[in-house]
């Protein structure tokens, strides 16, 4: 009984924690899904904006406000950072490589991350800033079925409803509104969609302002969990692999793939672990997107791309 | 704002240091500061690269230099990576006018990539408190002065103070003790000790290892929480330091059963987890935080001036050690100086310096930094001085001192320090020095 509530603890744990990195992965399906880039500065993006928003709202309650409004305009102040970005990143990055092949756009949002990295730093600071806007405690559930409960972590839970929010949230935008239908337009061929009058500096503005919106969502779970730093820009190699599981285009699949990869990592740690050493949930993540990636090279869940030749 | 006048000033920093080698006949001695104010590790980079700036600031503001020899320093950001590390070193090797006079890498693992390097430039390393715990043995590592502590010396004064704890070492028979550690060549130091003490003592330990930067570490502790172990000791750094105390807040490990190194025991290890953080317990690389005699010079001669690296961290637990850690490297110039003359020292004459170094209680008192370290004395046969240690706890709000000097077991380290140091002998093809012939 003590092994399969063992068993069960680690399971829901991974799978919480899967939620949780579907967070950061969201932010790179919308940008690739609306115009084909992959965005390598997704993690940068929520340091930047978990930066601005910690450092706003200390910098608030510091001058006597009280939390909720401290907590209200630093949100609108770390949305307003996140806009100022999207704007520098279309204005003198992607506007200028316009028509460009993938690869030249991918390599330039290698150079955004390090930009936003050392930036960031630079302005808001390289400290560990703590962030307390969701409970850090734990549950322990079915305390009379198993000895000392299935512990399960509040924030999980809390990074679990706001990821289900957002998954909704952008399923309606793409599919219901006019924005999000001209964004899977631009995403099939820029050209094409630049003939039938859609802006691409407009539409690329709103999809960092988006993905930028979300890297703030993610900074507040995040942050709460680790204090607002520099590491969690190494969530961006988290998603890497729910991506390559879920599909670099789908939305749900960003979900089902956290879930995977938190699951997979977690029981690979606890039962693998001290068989081969331990430390091993970091490269586990990647064999399990290997073996997708051999079976299903666009991901459980990403469209299958046929090219004509 | 105060990140932009940082980085400002360390523009400054290596502006005047390019201006070395036309200066190459003036009294100038270089030392070059391996740091990381950027990157996962900066938090605590950071206080320790502004303690020993300030010193070095200090002794030129307030002597003139170290015997009217002027100190320019440049700082090399690292980033904690051992690539980068090297990479510094062989851009500041040779700056100044007799080159560097000692390097302090802050990172185990570029201590390991530098081991090998420093002996054909004739650089002394100054790893005080971490890397390689073999490199006690000044006969196979002339070159690596491992001052104050190794993390062997760390390992067994926390088994020492857990007995204590327990009621005796008799206690210990049974008990568990768990190591969570960053998987990097710093993490995996204390493990042969401990293994070496588990031996002797009959305890069950078990080495569990949490993968850098250290913000994954669930599956760890749900691990610790259903094997119960008696104590875990912590050896993270940076980001881990404060994951493992939330970590072992949310499974409901007791905090004052947790032990960390001195490099888990500082004010950014343990504020980032708030309240969760009282009484966690950590060594003390026997300095903790507070001011001191030096601390007022500091006041006077750098801070007023408005010539501080940083006014936050000042007399914080890493600052102080930056501090500590400069001291002893100019005291060791100092002490080439008598030999050499006073001009600039070249890296040989600094190895010889530390070598023949003598902190004595007196000189201590006499720098500033009394009842920051106890008397430290270098030799041939031993790069590490002294082999001290005492425990602090986090009370929620400061770090309180809990306990007296302990002093490391001989007994039980110096097989280890001889084994390992004849075992890097044979791997290197080094014959050891013969320190009864040293003058």
């Amino acid at each position: 009984m003590i092994a399969f509530g063992q068993f069960l603890e680690v399971l829901v744990s991974g799978l919480l924690a899967g939620v949780l990195y579907s967070l950061v992965a969201l932010g790179f399906v919308l940008i690739f899904k609306a115009s084909g880039v992959f965005n390598f500065a997704q993690g940068a993006m929520v340091l930047l904006a978990g930066l601005a928003l910690v450092r706003s709202l200390d910098f608030m309650v510091g001058k006597g406000l009280p939390f909720w409004a401290a907590i209200v305009i630093a949100l609108l102040f770390a949305a307003v950072v996140m806009a100022i970005t999207a704007w520098m990143v279309e204005r003198f990055v992607l506007g200028p490589l316009i028509n460009q092949d993938g690869l030249t756009l991918f390599m330039s949002t290698i150079g955004v991350t390090f930009m936003i990295e050392g930036g960031a730093q630079m302005l808001f600071g390289s400290d560990v800033y703590p962030l307390r806007l969701f409970p850090s405690d734990a549950w322990f559930l079915f305390e009379s079925s198993f000895p000392g409960g299935i512990l399960v972590s509040k924030i999980d839970v809390w990074g679990g409803m706001i990821a289900a929010v957002l998954v909704v949230g952008l399923a309606l935008f793409f599919q219901k509104t006019k924005t999000g239908r001209a964004l899977r337009a631009v995403a099939d061929d820029h050209a094409a969609a630049q003939s039938v009058g859609i802006s691409l500096n407009w539409i690329w503005f709103i999809v960092w302002l988006v993905a930028g919106l979300v890297a703030l969502v993610a900074a507040t779970v995040w942050g709460t969990k680790l204090g607002v730093q520099f590491s969690i820009t190494f969530l961006a190699l988290k998603a890497l692999p729910v991506l390559i599981i879920g599909g670099f285009t789908s939305v749900p699949g960003a979900i089902v793939g956290g879930l995977i990869v938190g699951a997979g990592e977690k029981l690979a740690e606890a039962y693998l672990g001290p068989f081969i050493g331990g430390g091993i949930e970091y490269w586990f993540a990647y064999v399990l997107a290997l073996a997708v990636l051999m079976a299903r090279p666009q991901g459980l869940f990403g469209e299958r791309i046929i090219e004509r030749i | 704002m105060r990140k932009l006048t940082l980085a400002l000033t360390a523009l400054a920093l290596g502006a005047t240091a390019m201006t070395g080698p036309a200066t190459a006949q003036t009294n100038e001695q270089f030392i070059p500061a391996l740091v990381y104010r950027t990157g996962p590790y900066a938090p605590n980079g950071i206080p320790f690269a502004n303690g020993v700036a300030d010193y070095w600031t200090l002794l030129n503001e307030r002597d003139g230099g170290i015997n009217g020899v002027k100190i320019v320093f440049e700082e090399c950001e690292t980033g904690y990576a051992t690539d980068k590390g090297v990479e510094c070193y062989e851009r500041l090797k040779g700056k100044g006018p007799t080159g560097a006079a000692y390097f302090s890498p802050l990172s185990t693992g570029i201590t390991f990539a530098l081991t090998d390097k420093v002996p054909g430039d004739k650089i002394p390393l100054l790893t005080m408190g971490y890397g390689r715990s073999e490199s006690r043995n000044g006969a196979v590592f002339p070159w690596n002065f491992i001052a104050v502590g190794s993390y062997w010396t760390a390992a067994d004064v926390a088994i020492q103070h857990i007995a204590k704890e327990l009621g005796g070492f008799d206690k210990l028979k049974g008990k568990k003790i768990s190591l969570v550690y960053h998987d990097s060549p710093y993490g995996k130091e204390p493990i042969a000790a401990l293994e070496a003490r588990a031996k002797v003592n009959g305890f069950d330990f078990k080495a569990i290892p949490v993968t850098h930067p250290g913000v994954e570490q669930k599956s760890q502790w749900l691990a610790i929480r259903q094997d119960r172990p008696d104590y875990v000791l912590l050896w993270g750094w940076g980001v881990m330091n404060s994951t493992s105390i939330k970590e072992a807040a949310a499974v409901g490990f007791p905090r004052d059963k947790v032990i960390g190194v001195w490099w888990s025991g500082a004010e950014p290890d343990v504020t980032p987890a708030g309240d969760q953080s009282t009484g966690y317990k950590a060594l003390m690389l026997q300095h903790g935080p507070g001011k001191f005699a030096v601390h007022a010079d500091l006041e006077k001669n750098v801070v007023s001036k408005g010539k501080a690296a940083a006014k936050e961290d000042f007399a914080q637990v890493l600052y102080n050690r930056g501090l500590i850690n400069s001291m002893i490297g100019t005291e060791a110039i100092r002490t080439a100086m008598k030999k050499y003359g006073n001009k600039p020292m070249t890296g040989e004459q600094v190895r010889w310096g530390f070598e023949n170094l003598n902190l004595t209680a007196a000189r201590i008192k006499e720098l500033g930094f009394e009842g920051m370290l106890q008397p430290l004395r270098f030799s041939c046969e031993d790069h590490q001085g002294a082999d001290v240690a005492r425990m602090q706890q986090w009370d929620g709000k400061a770090w309180k001192t809990i306990s007296d000097y302990y002093k490391a077991d001989e007994k039980i380290l110096a097989p280890l320090v001889k084994e390992n140091a004849a075992k890097y002998a044979t791997e290197k093809k080094i014959t050891a020095r013969d320190c009864s012939k040293e003058s």
